[in-house]
Formats: structure tokens, C-alpha cells, sequence
């Protein structure tokens, strides 16, 4: 018992500073208050109003739905102009979206082969995210939850991940199957003494 | 303004004219080099009077210009959907101007109102905030000297190699400056983060509303909320009023025009760090969450479009960074790599900041390759550009920083050398 206790007291001020946020890392003095207490606390309409990201749990996600035929409209009418018909691209700066080479994922060996939706995108929630930021280029937000939806509907069905009839929406998004995912890996970089063991 | 043989804006009239207004992202990378080649041109020959001292000269001015025999200019412009790049060869020391900072942008660059802007924080906090800018500048400040580098840095010379490329056109993603701002980490106490946070997203407020998602324990570490750069409020193309300051990572996690920052347990994914900013590697992976940036140096003199005018003591000049600590040194190779020694480091090794390397050498009159070589504090050495493509393989070209080489020819011309 008395050396459980040494060694509990041993360990507490290592547990301590393991704990705590407001040690050497927040540029505080001793002086300083826990708080200042500046600014205001925001509504819940505002954060509501500002909330606007989507995880690949599908949190985020709003109501609403679309099909990959009604999305063929849509992406005619917004996004053709920039990145063709078909979703083919035009040069770099208007990325080609769909038709990428499916089944390997030999993108280290040539930059130019084409990272499309279908063979590098690893969440489909990501697609959802993205156009709802910023595409159309030109009027970025103009498009509506459905019109969202449809595109990304149109899209992945496109690249052969959902069928004709699917229907996309906050439950079924998140659950569309990519093949890139698996190979996503995290960085491993830290420690390379670089030369020739660059990593 | 009223002598002519010193406006600045006839000489500007030119390079606009050369340059100016034309959507340069379409063209190819031939067509961007020379459009930028040609942006770096003075438009015509500039005079002075035959003797300074015999006459008084222009009045004063309530913001300065550069001398008229001095241009430095970006390039490429034009674009709402990309970069315009720092002229590393124009510069000295290490602080680079924040109107040659290079600039990356995905939808334009906004204008906004300070007044009208917010930063709001929620998500797992204990109490959201909503912050004003004048109740941002409230708060305990830092102010220290970084780098941003982009993670495409290089990218155009490893794809598109040339031998008249300068170093604006081989490393010019890479800028350089004093920031001031508030901690990340005073935030986070301020609103009181909950011990499952791991991650938080940052969001910009520009037409793409590009958003990143960050470790906490970087927020914890050495970020800040930057109002402030080189001693005045941030430039519009920096993220004026406000940016997220990452030290050491890639470039598009430093937020601009930041306006929300949501605390949660996972990454959230977004476009930015999947399809983009994402490094395929042999294997049939693809590295994700590649922040920091590796030890990198560039010579910046000589270097193309420079000509030696002969042999005798030249001065190499460069710089080095590195986004993991401090460079510890820097080598210089004159002979292509077969020997190397310290050069000189003239400014104070701070952490993952620019520090301005330089060696005297004695050309002699033959050709030979100029190189350098960053090693940093946690004992990295930059690589070679064949060590680089061999372990990553051809396709990978983010975070791409190989030794970079300046061919001197016996005629004194200097010219980039890709491969090393």
C-alpha cells in the first residue's frame, strides 16, 4: 500500500502537467486571469448560420436529396462551362472531375495521371463539403441542398460508385463506398535525417 | 511627380501594359514563364539628372516607392485561381516585403471590411466565442518572424525544368515575415476546450471558403491568429484582417481571412487535404496530413538571369529554412557537389524562419555547378532532387525541396540546373 502511495505521488506532477492546457503553451504570465472575458457569446442561429462543414460521419449534412439524372441538369447548367460536358476538365485550373484510370493507384509513379473522384477522392461527404464552399466558381453558394445533392449524385455516378437509381441525401452520402480510401495514410516523415533516407 | 524622368507609374504604365490584365491561367507553363519573364522587364530606360547635388530633388510623400531603378514584381498576375510568386533573386536578408509576399488564392482575393469581420469559435468549447477584431487585438500578442512556404513549391521546376528559369520561378512560394498575433493556445483557454478535441478546422472567409483541419496540439504549440505582418495590418492577398499562422506548415493551412475555427474530434476532410495537398508515394499510397515542411535552401545569387562579368571573388548568397526547428548550417558546393563547405549565416537562427546564408568564392573562369545544401537542428539534410523522385517516386511533387543548382558557364551566363 505505502508504495502504491510513493508511486502515486511520484506520478502526480507528471499527471498534472499532462493535463493541463494552460501551462507552458499558452503565453500566459502568472498574472494573467484564467479568462479575459472578451467578445460575446454567439446566438445559436449564428453558429447555426456558420456551420456549414460536413465530416465524413455525414455530420453536417442538411435535408434534402437528389438522384444522378436530376443532377445531369444541374451540372449542365453550372458546371459544364468550366469543366466540360462530361466532367473532362479543362487544363489545370478547371480539374478534370470523373474518368480517371480505376483499379490501380500508381499515382507515384506519373504526376499526370488523373486524380478524379472515383480513384482518389477518399470520402464522398468531401464532394458535398466542396461545392457547397465554392463551386460554382462564379457564384459560389447558388446552389440549392437538392441541386447539391443531384450533382453529387451525377458525379458519383459517373465515376460507377452508385447505380442509376440511388438517391443521395444526409443518410446515404456518407456510405457511398471509395476505392481511394484505403490508401491514405498518415504522414511518417518526422525523424527522416533526409539524403538519401529521405522519407 | 512632375519630373519625368523619375515617374514611377510610366515605368509601371509599361510592365501593365506587358503584363497587365491578361487571365495568365490558362496558358501553358512556356507561355506563364515568358508573361512573367517579360512582367520583371522595366518598361524603358530611366534617368537621372546628369548631377543629384546641383539641384534639390522630389518632395516628400505619405507612402514611399521604390527608387525607379529598382522593380520588383510578382509574377505571374492576373489570376483569380493560383499563385503569384515572390522574386527571391530581387531581395536581401530575410524579411520579404508584404507587397512581394507570393500569394496563393483559390477564388480571388476578398475585400472586407475589419469592422463587418468575426471570428467565431465553437464546436467541443465550453464557451463559444464570437470576437470582434477589436477584441481580438485585446488579447496578449506575439510577434515573431516565419516563413510560409506552399507545399507546391518547386512543383514547376521539377515538371517543367528550363535553363532560364530564375529563382522566383524555381522556389518563389517561399516568403518570409515579421507576424504579430494572438495565440492560438490563449484562445483555446479563453473558450475552454474539451478534452476530446483533437482537431479543429479553420475557415477562411474568400469566395471558396477554404477550410483545413488542424491538430489541436499545433494550436497548442507555436500558432497564432496574425493581424499584423512586417509592422502594419496584413495585406489583403495575406489574409487581411485575419490569418491563421501555422509555423513550419505547409502554406494552405495557414488559413487567410479567417473567420471560423470549430473544435472536434476528427479531421473533417475537406477538399484540401484529400484530392489536394495530398502526396502519392510508391506502394499505392498516398501520404495525408503532410504539414511540416522540410529543410530547403536556394542560392539566390548567382543565380539566372545574372552574368558574372568575369572571374575573381563572387559573392554566393541564398537562403535556407527549415519547418521543423532551426537550420543548423548550410553548405556550399562550387564544384557540382564533389566538395562542400559551411557558408556564413548572417542572420539569427530563429525557429522555422529564413536565415540568409552566404560564401565567397573565387571563380576562376570554368565552368562549374553552384549548389547548397540545408542541414537542420533535428539533423536533416535536404536531399538531392534523384534522392527525392527515388524514394517518393516521379509522381509525387508536393513538399518537393531537392538541392537546387546554378550552372556558371566559362562566358560567366548563369543558368538553373534541375537535376542534381
Amino acid at each position: 500500500m505505502r508504495r502504491i502511495l510513493l508511486l502515486l505521488l511520484a506520478l502526480a506532477p507528471l499527471s498534472a502537467t499532462a493535463c493541463k492546457f494552460d501551462t507552458r503553451d499558452d503565453y500566459l504570465g502568472d498574472k494573467d486571469p484564467r479568462h479575459f472575458s472578451l467578445g460575446h457569446t454567439p446566438s445559436a442561429e449564428t453558429i447555426a448560420a456558420e456551420n456549414i462543414d460536413v465530416s465524413p460521419n455525414g455530420d453536417g449534412l442538411p435535408a434534402g436529396s437528389g438522384t444522378a439524372a436530376q443532377g445531369a441538369g444541374v451540372f449542365a447548367a453550372n458546371c459544364a462551362s468550366c469543366h466540360g460536358a462530361n466532367g473532362e476538365g479543362k487544363g489545370a485550373a478547371y480539374p478534370q472531375l470523373v474518368g480517371g484510370p480505376k483499379g490501380t493507384f500508381n499515382f507515384a509513379s506519373d504526376y499526370k495521371i488523373p486524380r478524379t473522384i472515383g480513384n482518389y477522392w477518399p470520402y464522398a461527404t468531401t464532394l458535398y463539403g466542396y461545392i457547397r464552399r465554392a463551386m460554382p466558381l462564379t457564384a459560389p453558394g447558388s446552389l440549392s441542398a437538392d441541386q447539391t445533392y443531384a450533382v453529387v449524385a451525377f458525379l458519383l455516378n459517373r465515376e460507377g460508385l452508385i447505380p442509376d437509381s440511388a438517391t443521395m441525401n444526409a443518410g446515404t452520402l456518407p456510405a457511398v463506398a471509395m476505392p481511394a480510401r484505403s490508401h491514405f495514410v498518415v504522414d511518417d516523415r518526422r525523424g527522416s535525417i533526409g539524403g538519401d533516407r529521405v522519407r | 511627380m512632375s519630373d519625368p524622368s523619375i515617374s514611377r507609374r510610366a515605368l509601371l504604365a509599361g510592365a501593365a501594359t506587358a503584363a497587365g490584365g491578361v487571365l495568365l491561367t490558362n496558358l501553358p507553363l512556356d507561355a506563364q514563364q515568358q508573361a512573367a519573364h517579360i512582367a520583371q522587364q522595366p518598361a524603358g530606360p530611366t534617368q537621372s539628372p546628369p548631377d543629384p547635388t546641383k539641384a534639390p530633388g522630389t518632395p516628400t510623400t505619405a507612402v514611399g516607392e521604390r527608387s525607379p531603378f529598382v522593380q520588383p514584381q510578382r509574377a505571374p498576375v492576373g489570376e483569380i485561381t493560383g499563385t503569384t510568386l515572390t522574386p527571391l533573386q530581387d531581395l536581401a536578408g530575410t524579411i520579404t516585403p508584404s507587397d512581394l509576399h507570393f500569394a496563393r488564392i483559390h477564388a480571388g482575393i476578398p475585400t472586407i471590411d475589419p469592422a463587418k469581420h468575426t471570428l467565431l469559435i465553437h464546436g467541443l468549447v465550453d464557451r463559444p466565442l464570437e470576437l470582434t477584431m477589436a477584441d481580438l487585438k485585446r488579447f496578449p500578442s506575439v510577434t515573431r518572424v516565419h516563413f510560409v512556404e506552399c507545399s507546391g513549391n518547386g512543383r514547376a521546376a521539377y515538371r517543367s525544368p528550363k535553363p532560364n528559369m530564375t529563382p522566383q520561378q524555381v522556389d518563389g512560394m517561399f516568403s518570409n515575415s515579421e507576424w504579430t498575433g494572438v495565440p492560438v493556445a490563449t484562445l483555446f483557454r479563453e473558450v475552454g476546450i474539451k478534452r476530446e478535441a483533437k482537431w479543429f478546422l479553420a475557415e477562411g472567409g474568400d469566395a471558396s471558403l477554404l477550410a483545413r483541419s488542424i491538430p489541436v496540439s499545433k494550436g497548442r504549440d507555436d500558432a497564432m491568429i496574425a493581424w499584423a505582418q512586417n509592422g502594419e495590418p496584413l495585406r489583403p492577398e495575406q489574409g487581411f484582417p485575419i490569418r491563421l499562422l501555422l509555423p513550419g506548415y505547409e502554406g494552405n493551412t495557414n488559413v487567410k481571412w479567417l473567420r471560423r475555427i470549430k473544435l472536434g474530434t476528427e479531421p473533417f476532410m475537406t477538399r484540401w487535404e484529400t484530392s489536394k495537398y495530398t502526396d502519392p508515394l510508391p506502394g499505392d499510397k498516398v501520404r495525408q496530413f503532410s504539414f511540416e515542411m522540410d529543410a530547403k535552401s536556394i542560392i539566390t545569387s548567382p543565380a539566372y538571369p545574372e552574368k558574372l562579368t568575369g572571374p575573381g571573388w563572387w559573392r554566393i548568397s541564398g537562403l535556407a529554412w527549415t519547418g521543423r526547428g532551426k537550420i543548423a548550417h548550410v553548405d556550399v558546393s562550387t564544384d557540382g557537389g564533389r566538395t562542400w563547405s559551411n557558408a556564413e549565416l548572417l542572420t539569427p537562427l530563429t525557429n522555422k524562419s529564413a536565415v540568409r546564408f552566404e560564401y565567397m568564392w573565387q571563380w576562376d573562369g570554368h565552368e562549374t555547378l553552384l549548389m547548397s545544401r540545408a542541414v537542420d537542428d533535428q539533423g536533416y539534410v535536404q536531399p538531392t532532387m534523384s534522392q527525392l523522385v527515388k524514394v517518393r517516386g516521379p509522381g509525387t511533387d508536393y513538399h518537393f525541396n531537392p538541392i537546387r543548382a546554378w550552372r556558371v558557364a566559362s562566358d560567366g551566363t548563369v543558368t538553373f540546373e534541375a537535376n542534381t
